[in-house]
């Protein structure tokens, strides 16, 4: 348990994906099986435990602590699971502490009146590291900011892998994952696994840069329009049914309305959106099906969710990904038009002679839920990653707006020094004349030049200080460019924007001349 | 108070220290001996119990402070520094009505514990103190009292100090991890920083230690005292690259400074009782917070209040409510004293 416990603390404090991954590799190196196996079940989320509420947590607590201290000390320190860490008194003499392993096993195969009293000794036996980790792990709720890719990437990295021959495997495997660990400590051979629904790692393209399209031949390209949706994947055996998000995690139990269609053996690749009656909804509509534990009847019926098709890589255990594209479409037209499958469709090809048609019909994209257009080569297979050249994105101009410079905060890691998270505004009009209303946040765009020069006026134009932010000067305009903006009632401003970052900063334009809250609101689509 | 049995005829009441030690605003002042302890604000006679800025105040007009505390006064203040008359450590001074003794407190070196005796009542200034060895200074000494005054820095059961060894593995550890990372360790200049480096050493680790410009007066001081602290080196001046996984001390202001720009990558780690608290070390964006405090932890503060027997505990500054409390189901009075001017969270 103190090398687990150790880790999670070293991954909450560590902002930099770099250092989190050293950590990572570092403690599955060092660490047996089979608690390494459990702690990496833990960070990818498929060990998840909800042994005990935090009010049995509390109420431990309080048969062993005094209610005024234990007030004072909550009020203090402003969470339960710390306070109750760090507040259980230890024993003179503590137990034998339980590895991480002997907790997982335990807490599964003992009913739910036993847990009480296990918990309670094993806090008497661990260090308030220890105890912090564990009452985060049995109340469900373990959160380091390691996603479920980054600890595959990790383990993939002990032996010099890449992390879709992981993400391959990984829906074949279960913790404590010995097989794996075997594998790319180099061991013994390639685990190997049966499962037509296993997750294939996806194919993805790359940007189109300036020039670039010159360069290509249209003949040999095939266009669609690119959805602004999520990507998934989704496998049916006849038995099993699975979705998977792009990095392989299992996204299904959000979307049970989707399960439901997946009648057939076959994996597709495809966008998740929610559409009615395949008229495609805005991106916001599908943010309300995301991240959601619970789906109510109502979400169900308010938000039907739907997966546009666009590619067939796998047809009753025939596995078409070594097919060109040209040949894997023919097949999943066929496919479509004798399976019939409900709430999918198929997205269309884009005709086209040459570019200009092309350059036409992306800059008349401006219909919601298009992205831009994707150019995919006729004869490329299926490749795990991003191989340069068979697959590229196009996407449409970036929208943009002038903003006024209104907070800056200090980042994190290397930047810990610097103020580098911008928010700014744009002004409107309200009872007392025109004021400036914050309406987002961005942390890039900016060179590392530019960030030091930003730095350096924050700190030259701060008019208030809120522990690490600085309230500055209304006088400094950043161009902003985002992907697109919607409705929102969490923000004050109303609106919120998809991936804005700096796009200009515009030292010479008077803070007068940025635009106004209703310009923003004017790009709002659907 | 002042409950101790006395034998034959007549009890000589003893007088309450209630009435001979007062609070004030300039701070604890005993009147008998027209002095104070540890003012905040300039005053004619004091007695001061370490160096500490927010104990040791400048403008007074003498002093009394152990031998190692005036030097330390004398090279933080340098001419402004009070005149200041060195008394050794166990040995009794009467200062007008009043026995005085200073007894080592723990904290930091030179730190002391002031032990007023008048008319048959004793009574323990502690200043700060822990309990947890140091080898940067002299081990707490228990002196039996009736009254015990208190600091309360710590003074909730979340605080529980680790082994300051175990916590130096740690950075040890880390160092292993990221060996191409400066580690930037936040350090109060007097005491933290030198214990860290001790303990460093202890630890074998035999590299040089770099130092902010701001640690090193201190330093300078420690050595001629004879407090070993191996060797150490300006961070200031040296080149980027040399500092790659080194250990560079600062003081806890400069870790977001302009100042941390000039190392390799750095680390940010802070050492203090107040990473406790993940809170706390997340505002300051540490990545290693260590869990290394030169004041008594909440099961030091109990066993210490026990240790001496002190039927009343008197509590200067810090969480003074929670400590009252546990005073009081210990079976002894307590009160706070209320004691404003005292540095609560960066100074630890
Ligand atoms: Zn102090
Ligand atoms: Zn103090």
């Amino acid at each position: 348990m103190r090398a687990f416990a150790e880790l999670m603390e070293r991954l909450v404090y560590t902002p930099s994906r770099n250092g989190k991954l050293r950590l990572l590799t570092d403690y599955f190196g060092r660490v047996g099986d089979p608690d390494r196996g459990w702690a990496l079940a833990a960070l990818t989320g498929d060990l998840s435990f909800n042994a005990a509420k935090p009010g049995l947590i509390r109420a431990l607590a309080a048969q062993r602590v005094a209610p005024e201290l234990f007030g004072w000390s909550y009020d203090f320190v402003g969470d339960l699971a710390e306070t109750v860490a760090l507040i259980w008194p230890e024993p003179a003499v503590p137990a034998a502490a339980p590895g991480l392993g002997e907790v997982v096993t335990t807490l599964a195969a003992s009913g739910r009146s036993e847990t009480p009293a296990l918990i309670e000794r094993w806090l008497d036996a661990l260090t308030a590291t220890e105890r912090f980790a564990l009452i985060k792990l049995i109340t469900g709720g373990l959160r380091v900011g390691v996603s479920a890719r980054l600890a595959k990437t990790a383990v993939a990295a002990m032996g010099g892998r890449d992390v879709g021959e992981v993400e391959e495997l990984w829906h074949g495997l279960a913790a404590p994952y010995r097989e794996l660990f075997q594998w790319v400590e180099g061991r013994s051979g390639r685990p190997v696994i049966d499962d037509r629904t296993a997750f294939r790692p996806l194919m993805l393209a790359t940007p189109l840069e300036d020039g670039e399209l010159e360069r290509l031949a249209p003949a040999d390209y095939r266009a669609e329009w690119k959805w602004d949706g999520i990507r998934v994947q989704v496998a049916g055996d006849g038995r099993s049914r699975r979705i998977y998000s792009r990095t392989g995690d299992e996204i299904g139990q959000a979307f049970p309305d989707m399960l439901e269609a997946i009648t057939f053996d076959a994996v597709l690749d495809g966008e998740l959106l929610v559409a009615r009656d395949g008229v495609v909804a805005p991106f916001n509509d599908l943010q309300q099906r995301l991240n959601r534990k619970r789906v109510t009847a109502k979400m169900l019926a308010d938000f039907p969710a739907w997966v546009r098709l666009y590619d067939l890589l796998a047809e009753e255990g025939e596995d078409l990904r070594p097919l060109p594209f040209d040949a894997r479409r023919s097949r999943l037209d066929a496919w479509f038009a004798r399976v019939a499958p409900g709430r999918m469709d198929l997205s269309p090809m884009l005709p086209f002679a040459g570019w200009p048609d092309l350059e036409a019909l992306r800059g008349n994209a401006r219909a919601r839920s298009i992205e831009g257009i994707m150019l995919k080569r006729g004869d490329s297979p299926y490749l795990a990653g991003r191989p340069k050249g068979p697959w590229f994105k196009w996407k449409r101009g970036p929208l943009t707006i002038d903003t006024v410079l209104l907070y800056a905060q200090r980042g994190h890691g290397k930047r810990s020094s610097y103020y580098s998270d911008f928010t700014f505004g744009t002004w409107r009009e309200g009872q007392e004349g025109w004021a400036l209303v914050p309406v987002g946040k961005a942390y890039f765009g900016f060179t590392d030049a530019e960030l030091v020069k930003l730095d350096r006026w924050v700190r030259a134009h701060t008019v208030e200080r809120f522990g690490p932010v600085r309230a500055v000067a209304p006088e400094l305009v950043l161009e902003v460019a985002f992907d697109s903006v919607h409705r929102s009632s969490r923000h004050k401003s109303g609106v919120a924007m998809r991936f804005p970052r700096i796009h200009r900063i515009r030292w010479d334009k008077p803070a007068i001349e940025a635009d106004r809250l209703a310009t923003l609101e004017s790009l709002i689509e659907g | 108070m002042c409950g101790r049995p006395h034998i034959g005829g007549m009890p000589a009441l003893p007088s309450r220290p209630d009435r001979w030690i007062e609070t004030r605003p300039e701070g604890l002042y005993v009147r008998p001996g027209d002095f104070y302890v540890d003012p905040i604000r300039p005053v004619g006679r004091a007695v001061i119990t370490h160096g500490h800025s927010d104990h040791a105040r400048s403008g007074h007009g003498a002093v009394l402070a152990t031998a190692e505390t005036a030097r330390i006064m004398a090279a933080r203040m340098g001419a402004a520094a009070p005149s200041t008359q060195a008394l050794a450590p166990g040995v009794a001074m009467a200062i007008g009505p009043v026995t005085v003794r200073l007894v080592p407190a723990g904290h930091v070196l030179g730190s002391a514990q002031v032990v007023l005796e008048h008319a048959g009542c004793r009574v323990v200034v502690s200043g700060d103190y822990k309990r947890q060895a140091d080898p940067t200074c002299a081990p707490f000494e228990i002196v039996p009292c009736d009254v015990f005054v208190t600091e309360a820095t710590f003074g909730l059961p979340v605080f529980k100090h680790p082994p300051a060894e175990a916590e130096i593995a740690r950075l040890l550890d880390s160092l292993r991890l990221f060996p191409d990372r400066a580690h930037l360790v936040g350090v109060y200049a007097l005491g933290k920083c030198q214990r860290v480096m001790a303990l460093l050493r202890r630890a074998g680790y035999d590299r040089p230690v770099y130092l902010h410009g701001a640690l090193i007066a201190l330093c300078t001081l420690y050595d001629e005292l004879g407090c070993d602290l191996g060797s150490w080196l300006p961070a200031t001046g040296a080149a980027k690259a040399d500092l790659k996984g080194q250990v560079v001390l600062c003081p806890p202001s400069a870790l977001s400074d302009l100042w941390s720009r000039r190392l390799p990558d750095p680390l940010i780690v802070a050492a203090s009782g107040w990473m406790r608290i993940r809170q706390r070390a997340r505002q300051r964006g540490v990545e290693l917070p260590l869990v290394i405090s030169d004041h008594a932890d909440w099961p030091e503060l109990l066993a210490t209040m026990a240790d001496t027997g002190a039927g009343d505990i008197w509590v200067t500054h810090g969480r003074e409510e929670a400590l009252v409390f546990a005073a009081r189901q210990q079976g002894r009075r307590a009160r706070a004293l209320a004691m404003v001017g005292r540095e609560e969270d960066d100074a630890e």
